[in-house]
């Protein structure tokens, strides 16, 4: 892929990120939201940095799987944008949800599981958004990539996250669980290939 | 303490004559009973949030409501909030046959047929059978009750109903002396009720009142909302309504009323019995396992609201509580 190919991906991928976004502004101010539009802006919001961080965790495979390096060079953009739709939701949470109750939010937060775990996959997702320049990268050298295997644990929390707030329909948690599982258990497997190998 | 107690019973049993005495003559035009300026009247917040001089430009007008018209009287037991919006009363809907995300029903209902549609009574009951809902309805003069209602999920809506006291159809039927619950059974239909093909809950839907619950005046079985005949992704053609219980309770499309000595076990007590109880009262103290129940979203709003004790009917149904623990018996 020339580097000029490379730039056309990297604009395409940034707005296709941006898309969902888009189509929810639009659809708020065009009042097709439906009867509770707060919910839907909170649980779409969420859903997407879900499906950004499992869509940033297919990378590696990807490019296993093209032998090219541009799944790596998309990364970093796709990282970021999870991070953007996870403060989204979590703002929102703060704010459409709670409306800055700090009392009821730090209550809800110790009580409540799904919560607590939410909580922790965007603390969790906060240093790798400030590590992600390509500067810390070198100053952090082998301990970079250490540090960025917390994405791991993250996304395990953001998808039981998920799992605990669905009310009966398991289903949606249910596949995300499953994406999730593939994308570990192929590092997994690799990880023990390279090392008997 | 006891003046408390007395006042108590004395607002109760001015309730109850209100509602006794509420068969106002002659019937009111679905027109009157709603101010076309509320139902047009949408999402304020849009304007507080978005700001936007477009928004109404894209707004649907609503001629009419499409259902059938209901001749009924005008209940004087009525709550002053403002009515929650027709179209969104009868597009955000939970009901787990038709599937589990909110818009489903008011899609997939339509192809359930309600006519001819008969309800069983049964179990320990004077006077057992089948009966045609016309059999059902007959007797009752239609009656219009706006309530207050209050999803388990933290949201809630203002909606007029248009039904009949639940009490006077049990009276009918003459309970016997054994008849200590109601328990009320959903139709099972799986070719016309898609959602029932996937075990999201265990079918048929079942839910259960206490019988002095069933009794009270405020437990309603509707058959219309907005002055015209119930559409079916709201329970048609038959639901219970008890506003102060979360909606769940309020069962949709009732085909077997059963009276029985145990206390039945509704299908979501047994599909996840330490987040649902058989009481289910609204109740801001006592939180859902995984959220708080202190305040709910009125649709429509943009501020949350605070939950009221018995969703604000405490002075109507508290008394038949006294004495539990309401943690326990959540």
């Amino acid at each position: 892929m020339s580097s000029r190919q490379l730039v056309l991906l990297k604009i395409i991928v940034f707005i296709s990120c941006l898309l969902p976004l888009a189509w929810l502004m639009y659809a708020l101010l065009l009042d097709q939201l439906g009867a509770n539009p707060i919910e839907v802006i909170i649980r779409r919001i969420g859903e997407w940095g879900l499906q950004l961080l499992l869509i940033t965790l297919c990378m590696t495979p990807l490019r296993d799987v093209v032998q090219q390096p541009w799944p790596i060079q998309i990364r970093r953009m796709l990282g970021l944008f999870a991070f953007f739709y996870v403060c989204l939701h979590f703002v929102s949470y703060l704010w459409l949800e709670q409306f800055f109750d700090w009392p009821e939010i730090v209550r809800d937060i110790i009580k409540r599981p799904f919560i607590t775990v939410g909580m922790l996959a965007v603390l969790g997702l906060l240093p790798l958004a400030f590590t992600s320049t390509r500067k810390a990268q070198r100053r952090l050298g082998k301990r970079w990539k250490r540090l960025h295997q917390l994405v791991y644990p993250v996304s395990v929390f953001a998808v039981v996250h998920f799992f605990w707030l669905v009310k009966a329909d398991l289903l949606k948690p249910a596949i995300y669980s499953l994406c999730l599982l593939a994308l570990l258990g192929y590092r997994i497997y690799k990880h023990r290939l390279t090392r008997s190998g | 303490m006891a003046n408390d107690r007395q006042n108590k019973d004395t607002r109760f049993i001015e309730m109850t004559s209100i509602l006794k005495s509420s068969k106002i003559p002659g019937g009111v035009k679905p027109s009157e009973i709603t101010d076309k300026q509320v139902y047009l009247n949408r999402r304020k917040f849009m304007q507080a949030t978005a700001g936007l001089a477009l928004a109404p430009l894209f707004q649907q007008a609503q001629a009419g409501y499409g259902n059938k018209p209901l001749t009924y009287d005008k209940s004087r037991y009525k709550v002053e909030d403002e009515l929650t919006d027709y179209k969104d009363v009868t597009t955000y809907n939970n009901f787990y046959e038709f599937g589990t995300d909110k818009y489903s029903p008011a899609q997939r209902a339509q192809a359930l047929t309600i006519d001819p549609w008969s309800v069983t009574i049964s179990g320990e009951v004077e006077k057992p059978g089948t009966y045609t809902l016309e059999d059902i309805l007959k007797p009752h003069a239609l009656e219009e009750r706006i309530y207050r209602f209050r999803c388990v999920e933290g949201w809630s809506m203002v909606i007029p109903w248009v039904g009949i006291t639940l009490g006077d159809l049990i009276k009918r039927f003459n309970p016997t002396s054994r008849a200590k619950f109601v328990k009320f059974t959903t139709l099972y239909r799986p070719s016309e009720m898609p959602g029932q093909k996937r075990r999201v809950l265990e079918w048929p839907y079942v839910e259960g009142l206490r019988m002095d619950e069933a009794m009270h005046p405020l437990s309603i079985l509707a058959v219309g909302l907005y002055g015209e005949v119930l559409p079916k992704q709201n329970g048609a053609p038959l639901r219970l309504v008890v506003p102060w219980k979360y909606g769940f309770k309020s069962i949709k499309s009732i085909v077997n009323i059963s009276f029985t000595e145990q206390q039945p076990v509704s299908s979501w007590q047994q599909s996840i019995p330490q987040e649902y109880g058989f009481y289910s009262n609204v109740n801001p103290e006592v939180d859902h396992p995984r959220w708080s129940q202190k305040r709910e979203r009125r649709i429509g709003e943009f501020l949350k609201r605070k939950t009221l004790m018995f969703n604000g009917y405490e002075k109507e149904v508290a008394a038949l509580y006294e004495g539990m623990d309401l943690r326990k018996y959540y």
